[in-house]
């Protein structure tokens, strides 16, 4: 696929579900809370209003998944922008500086690498108590390690070049240097690790949500909707089936707007 | 006259073996020295050792560089940043690699003015322009706007020239800052630095390995071979009437433009390997 189409795809995917979360109030059909027992796991279109469908407890299943956006964007972004901070500052430090802190990192992420992610992920918020800090905080602190390991190879890269050395000779200090000249070479990849975080952490938020783990369950999450439809699937495919699509989708365009943004920011696959 | 540069008895080493023995010279306040060698001789280990950016691996095992009467080596590393730029300053090899490709021009060139001069950012960009038009370079608001990437080789080692000059350095070391570039421009590239030199009256340490460009535009020379100083002097002596046998050699292994039919003499493998015995001596 041209990259170009990827970004406008990825991120127009990405525009539209920002527009859903939060226009949410207006453009559900009906509170994604409310019950009506007389009209449960009706199937698309059956029921007058309900186009999803309804769940096992008569909810409407497009007003919760339009609400689900919520939790799983607010994630996506404050979770993965957490994450892309420390490991990117821990990063370049380890990459600049190279020396005991560069240990220091490398070992770190290296244990951290150690451990199953979702099973670490799981622990942690069971520790933490469920919630969407929780959720937010396992999620940093877990993958934290991705933009650690990839920047600081890059930072090594870049700060043996000759315009690191040419910086230096001008005087400019190491913090001078490591923001003015390393950064902005760094940052390409940053943005396209950033990116594909984002489908990761809403996969994450998904999965907690499964387990139950995130945040309580009188509020829609998709992950939530899963575990819920899973259990009628025979009676009700569309009660599992739509959030899953969903979260396809969402996961789909945050990697295709990540794999567009680095062939764009490539200069060397530039024209 | 009192030296501006002045090397005592430097000597570097790396994991491998020595770099620099016993390196000892001195570069008078407004004069063109140039410091030559072929590939491993030393003279742009010289040359970031002077502004303390000796790649890791390699260190300074002995001798002093004084720089208007202070011991370079004996500064704490933030002194002698205080110092670069401002007062010492430097002109890359590689116009390609020496800017920073992700940052405009105009961004790269008045780094140095507003975070050592402390110039604001609209006075800065005015100095650049300025500068910019010093080197020759028209429509210098547009260049100012443009990635490094955008410019031809000249432009930009044109821009890293203005540069260098921006801070007005007593001393500019030019690390062999036309190699990597045609012909052509090279002889443009030399004459400007040798008219802004001259325009600043700036003390300058010319690195290179090309006998040409050293009668172009130095004063004085000192030869290297294997981290050692085989001969210095005023250019046109050394070149009219070489003393040590490895410079007569190097100068029959240069081409002459006026005789161009005359064939070019390798450095002997007898001669090199003597220089080798003697240096290891």
């Amino acid at each position: 696929m041209p990259r170009d189409l990827r970004i406008w795809l990825g991120g127009g995917f990405i525009l539209f579900l920002i527009l859903v979360a939060m226009f949410a109030p207006l453009l559900a059909p009906f509170d994604p809370l409310e019950q009506d027992l007389m009209a449960a796991t009706a199937a698309p279109g059956v029921e007058p209003g309900h186009w999803l469908g309804t769940d096992s407890l008569g909810r409407d299943v497009l007003s919760r998944l339009i609400y689900g956006t919520r939790i799983a964007l607010t994630v996506a972004f404050v979770a993965a922008a957490l994450a892309c901070l420390l490991g990117t500052t821990l990063g370049l430090l380890a990459g600049y500086y190279r020396g005991w802190v560069d240990a220091m990192v490398s070992r770190l992420v290296d244990i951290w690498m150690a451990f199953p992610p979702v099973l670490l992920s799981i622990l942690l918020v069971a520790v933490l108590g469920a919630g969407l800090t929780s959720v937010i905080i396992a999620i940093v602190v877990i993958d934290w390690t991705r933009f650690a390991r990839v920047v600081r190879a890059e930072t090594q890269q870049q700060a043996r070049l000759e315009y690191a050395e040419a910086a230096s000779a001008l005087g400019m200090g190491h913090g001078a240097i490591l923001w003015r000249e390393v950064l902005p070479n760094v940052l390409p990849v940053v943005l396209v690790l950033l990116s594909l975080e984002m489908g990761i952490a809403v996969i994450v938020e998904a999965i907690l949500s499964f387990v139950g783990l995130s945040v309580s369950t009188d509020t829609p999450t998709w992950g939530g909707m899963i575990a819920e439809g899973r259990q009628i699937i025979y009676q009700a495919w569309w009660v599992l089936v739509f959030p899953l699509g969903a979260l396809f989708l969402t996961v789909l365009a945050f990697n295709q707007l990540g794999d567009g943004l680095r062939q764009w920011l490539d200069p060397m696959l530039k024209r | 006259m009192s030296p501006v540069i002045d090397i005592r008895n430097l000597s570097a080493r790396s994991a491998v073996g020595p770099i620099l023995r016993d390196v000892s010279l001195s570069v008078n306040a407004g004069e063109v020295m140039a410091l030559v060698g072929e590939s491993g001789a030393g003279k742009s280990t010289i040359a970031k050792a002077v502004l303390g950016i000796l790649p890791a691996g390699i260190e300074v095992t002995g001798g002093n560089i004084f720089f208007e009467g202070t011991d370079l080596l004996a500064l704490s590393p933030a002194r002698l940043r205080d110092m670069l730029g401002v007062r010492i300053a430097l002109i890359p090899q590689d116009p390609l690699t020496s800017l920073n490709p992700a940052r405009r021009i105009g961004d790269q060139l008045t780094d140095g003015l507003r975070l050592r001069a402390g110039m604001n950012r609209k006075r800065a960009f005015d100095r650049a322009m300025s500068l910019l038009n010093d080197v020759h370079i028209r429509e210098p608001e547009r260049v100012l706007k443009r990635y490094p990437h955008e410019l031809s080789g000249g432009m930009r080692q044109r821009v890293l020239i203005a540069q260098a000059f921006s801070l007005n350095p007593h001393v500019i070391i030019a690390d062999e800052p036309t190699t990597a570039l045609d012909v052509t421009v090279q002889k443009q590239v030399l004459r400007l630095i040798r008219d802004m030199q001259r325009e600043h009256k700036t003390t300058l340490l010319f690195v290179t390995h090309d006998l040409g460009v050293v009668a172009q535009i130095c004063d004085r020379m000192t030869v290297l071979y294997g981290g050692k100083v085989l001969e210095q002097g005023f250019t046109a002596q050394i070149l009219k009437n070489p003393q040590s046998p490895y410079t007569r050699a190097l100068l029959a292994a240069s081409p002459r433009y006026d005789q161009p039919e005359q064939s070019l003499e390798p450095v002997p493998e007898a001669l090199i390997a003597e220089l080798q015995r003697e240096i290891s001596a």
